[in-house]
């Protein structure tokens, strides 16, 4: 069933360096599947666990956080902040039985269009071998509730 | 220069250094502190017998580039703005020995004060420029191109003086024994730069200075010159056009990359000169080009300093160590930290007229800033709900910029945390970091964010899974 | 006429939160002369057939503790759903899952597994349990444990949410008398789906402790070392949920030398508490090196315990995959 089996992959990009990575990477015309969907934020130290914990809830099979260089931040600093978060937060996806190459983190600066491409292709083929996250939803984690109902209302 | 230390409005603090920054745009408080110079600027004439009368003489790294003296009480150079001499304390045979004060005894307006301390001075600002320029490439880390270990290698800073006519020669291109005009030279591009082992950029100046030295050579010695060059990058007006007299005017110029430069003669024709064993790429082949002098093309290497000043003035650096400007094309004067702008090579490398321009174009800024009276700032902003801050103060150290600031209890209002929206430069790190959700980001707020990411997971990769609407 | 109706229940739930409603003290008199008691198995005897043979929104008040664990919880909350007028959320299991809510990291087989054969359990003759078994007497059934825990609602809508293990005795109290001043028409309800009886702000707020700037080299625990008592425990390396918690407990944890463990879950508009307790901390955390962050972060050995302690099926992700993949 693999054979179909397109990952999908949610990009967070900062604006100064990522995000324009990932634009260079277009206008020197590289290709890297399509399979990354990207968000642009205003810096990596934006990044909320709420919203990678929502992305793999929601039906992402994986998750790029992506920034400037460390001792590149436009913010001076606040990658730095990102990368803390991103460790603690492997540490949690890990427990909660995701496996930890599903959250990446990526240093991308505006002129390493090429490494973007390359390493979003790279990631994109690491997750089409892991398979899909298919993380369940409230509803299917309910048994029989609608059984149930129906059997209150017999009753 | 000397306009500018006149003008009224100008305030030239030389010899200082400065060392803290707080405030925002149009607010800044700046602490210098004004190092001991140890002559009081208020009696000083300028008239320089200090000077002349010091006993005691240096080698003068700076100006001079080790090539000539200056005297331990000095100006750096006679056209220097201000024109206050400046007493190197390391070297003062009062300071060091006790005894002497040449200086104060010939000095008729007794501006000599051997008794004088750093001075710090604080004052408000509005905007900043930072014009803190570069470093050049010592060449010594080359160790294969020989400088400091063969004699007859300078750097082009050195072959500077040399060429000058207020130079320690006169402006006589000699070799370092003083007197034997070289008949070939070398001149080697890209000593520091291009160079993974060193710098990876271009240092940009370095291929119209090696044109401007080869031209030099040629005029004032009548010498074979050979340029070994990695690209020949001639942009911008005039320049190749200057490229082609040289070529004209008969430089030889090798493509490729010096692998070193050498005493140690093999062929004929070799003894008693230095070999510059190179690969031609034009025409495949190593070539050995023996030579009297060798001129190192160094590279613009950022201040030892850069990252600490960029760190005090809250604005970020390269890698490499460049400032960052705010955009690379659309705003290559600005930074993140609104008012505070770069100039010149602090930026990245580049030549005189684009420094110039860039200066210009920074105090231009600056010019508009003070003359719109209000600040437009960027809509991107953090802000904190008061009431459901619970000062439990995560965020206080978030901020690069030190826009967060913790307000104590006071007169019954509860502790609480504010940002401060001139300072903030909306990276949205707090935002993230609060707690409680209390801190609130414009344009990139947490609901946005999330309906972005919902609305990506809408559609599958395999195809539309949502309909497309077309307007009809 | 009759007094309104009234009713309690407890589905996965450790008790707690009725010991909570009893140590309001005399207030628990109020509610008997308001209110007509009709179930509350703690309580009174009463049967579920007499509250299925009841009316539908017959009962006015319901309060819910304890999370849904089994067939049997969801059952009776759908039950209370249809009688009642107003059904309130009632503490931190029904509101977010709570402690039972832990069983969301690990598979059922393994939580039934260390439950009845493990070396401490005195179980000679591998006895496990069935939920359905023939006696001479009928068929007998016991209800069917999920693979995970959930929330109240995640299975029933739900009218008010009162957070907290358990919600504090004044905060039901001031519950109490404002849900009496509603019913002599001297108050109005609060918008349905608020949270009542807790703050808007953060368990800090009310803390008295000192607070500073963080910056954190080494997480510790209590045992570990004796804590500066005037010092936030945040600070001093001790990992206190009170930062992302919502007030209205009145700090009781840090103000005993006790770090927060977040039962009042997370603020408002916050829609997962564990995620933004991980955001404050790792920012905190006062290194550059990701090798150095790693040696400090192996101070927090069980960071989803920690930080989703009461509220794993009410977080985002809501059960480990080795829950929701237990094979049923």
């Amino acid at each position: 069933m693999n054979d179909k089996f397109e990952p999908l992959i949610i990009g967070f990009t900062c604006n100064w360096c990522s995000y324009r990575a990932a634009d260079s990477a277009g206008l020197g015309r590289l290709k890297y599947p399509p399979n990354i969907r990207l968000i642009r934020l205003m810096c990596s130290g934006r990044i909320d666990t709420t919203f990678v914990l929502q992305a793999f809830a929601n039906g992402a099979d994986a998750v790029l956080i992506s920034g400037c260089h460390p001792g590149d931040c436009h913010y001076v600093e606040q990658n730095y902040k990102a990368q803390s978060r991103f460790l603690l937060m492997r540490r949690l996806i890990a427990q909660m039985g995701i496996e930890p190459q599903r959250l990446q983190l990526l240093w991308a600066s505006a002129a390493e269009g090429t490494i973007f491409a390359a390493e979003v292709t790279r990631m994109v083929e690491e997750i089409r071998k892991l398979g899909p996250l298919n993380w369940k939803s409230s509803q299917q984690l309910t048994v029989n509730s609608k059984q149930l109902a129906a059997a209150e209302v017999a009753a | 220069m000397v306009s500018v230390g006149n003008h009224p409005n100008i305030n030239l603090m030389a010899y200082s250094e400065v060392t803290q920054v707080s405030g925002y745009v149009g607010n800044f408080t700046v602490t210098v502190r004004q190092k001991a110079s140890y002559v009081d600027k208020e009696k000083c004439t300028g008239c320089g017998v200090c000077q002349d009368k010091c006993p005691k003489k240096v080698i003068d790294q700076a100006y001079e580039a080790g090539l000539g003296h200056r005297k331990a009480i000095y100006k750096p150079f006679p056209q220097a703005v201000p024109k206050f001499p400046v007493l190197d304390r390391e070297n003062c045979t009062f300071f060091q020995k006790g005894t002497c004060k040449a200086c104060e005894k010939f000095c008729e307006s007794n501006a000599i004060d051997f008794k004088q301390q750093d001075e710090f001075v604080t004052f408000p600002v509005g905007n900043i420029v930072l014009a803190t320029g570069f470093d050049p490439f010592d060449p010594r880390r080359i160790a294969q191109y020989g400088y400091g270990r063969l004699a007859n290698v300078f750097t082009s800073m050195e072959f500077e003086r040399l060429s000058s006519a207020g130079g320690p020669t006169g402006g006589k291109i000699v070799l370092r024994d003083g007197v034997t005009a070289p008949q070939s030279v070398g001149i080697i591009h890209c000593v520091g730069s291009r160079d993974k082992h060193y710098n990876n950029y271009c240092s940009v100046i370095c291929c119209m200075q090696s044109l401007k030295l080869a031209h030099l050579i040629k005029e004032k010695t009548g010498a074979t010159v050979y340029n070994f060059y990695t690209d020949m990058r001639t942009a911008f007006k005039d320049y190749d056009e200057f490229y082609q007299r040289v070529l004209s005017e008969g430089t030889l110029f090798v493509r490729g990359r010096v692998a070193e430069v050498t005493d140690a003669a093999r062929l004929p024709g070799e003894e008693g000169k230095l070999i510059i064993q190179a690969e031609d790429t034009l025409i495949g082949k190593q070539r050995r080009v023996p030579v009297d002098m060798v001129v190192l093309s160094t590279a613009l290497e950022p201040r030892h300093d850069a990252k600490e000043v960029g760190q005090r003035f809250g604005i970020s650096g390269s890698a490499a160590g460049w400032f960052i400007e705010r955009h690379p094309k659309l705003d290559p004067v600005a930074t993140m930290t609104e008012g505070v702008f770069i100039a010149g090579c602090a930026q990245g490398p580049k030549d005189i007229p684009a420094s110039v321009a860039q200066g210009a174009a920074a105090a231009a800024r600056v010019v508009g800033k003070i003359n719109q009276k209000e600040i437009a700032v960027e809509p991107i902003r953090a802000s904190i709900d008061k009431d459901r801050c619970s000062a439990c103060r995560i965020c206080n150290n978030q901020c690069p910029f030190k826009a967060i600031s913790y307000i104590p209890e006071k007169n019954g209002q509860r502790a609480y945390s504010e940002v401060n929206p001139a300072l903030c430069q909306g990276c949205g790190t707090c935002v993230a970091a609060c707690p409680s959700g209390a801190i609130a980001g414009t344009v990139f707020s947490s609901q946005q964010i999330m309906a972005q990411l919902n609305g990506l997971m809408l559609l599958n990769v395999n195809g539309a899974s949502v309909e497309e609407k077309v307007p009809a | 006429m009759s007094k309104p109706k009234f009713a309690m229940y407890w589905a996965a739930a450790c008790g707690g939160c009725e010991i909570a409603v009893l140590n309001t003290h005399e207030k628990i008199l109020d509610v008997d002369a308001n209110f007509d008691v009709v179930f509350w198995p703690v309580a009174m005897d009463a049967k579920y057939k007499d509250v299925e043979a009841m009316e539908d929104k017959s009962i006015l008040l319901t309060l819910f503790n304890g999370a849904i664990r089994n067939d049997e919880n969801e059952h009776i909350a759908h039950l209370l759903r249809r009688k009642s007028q107003i059904l309130v959320a009632f503490g931190a299991c029904a509101t977010q899952g709570g402690i039972p809510g832990l069983a969301n990291l690990s598979n059922t087989k393994s939580i039934i597994d260390t439950a009845f054969s493990t070396i401490s359990t005195d179980n000679p003759f591998d006895t496990l349990p069935m939920t359905r078994f023939d006696a001479p007497e009928g068929e007998l059934t016991i209800p069917t444990l999920y693979p995970a825990v959930k929330s109240l609602n995640q299975v029933v809508p739900v009218d008010y949410y009162m957070p907290g293990c358990p919600p504090e005795s004044h905060q039901i109290a001031a519950v109490i008398d404002l849900v009496v001043q509603v019913l002599q028409g001297k108050a109005q309800l609060p918008p349905t789906g608020a949270v009542i009886g807790a703050g808007n702000s953060s368990v800090c707020e009310e803390c008295t402790r000192t607070r500073n700037e963080k910056k954190i080299v080494k997480f510790a625990r209590i045992q570990d070392f004796k804590p500066d008592p005037n010092i936030c425990l945040l600070e001093q390396g001790i990992l206190c949920c009170g930062s992302a918690t919502r007030s209205g407990c009145g700090a009781v944890c840090p103000k005993a030398a006790v770090p927060c463990v977040g039962c009042y879950g997370a603020t408002e508009d916050s829609p997962d508490h564990g995620a933004r307790l991980l955001n404050a901390v790792a920012s905190v955390i006062d290194s550059r090196d990701p090798n150095e962050v790693e040696k400090i972060l192996d101070g927090i050995p069980d960071p989803a315990g920690m930080f989703y302690r009461f509220g794993m099926p009410g977080s985002l992700l809501r059960a480990s995959k080795a829950a929701w993949s237990s094979e049923q």
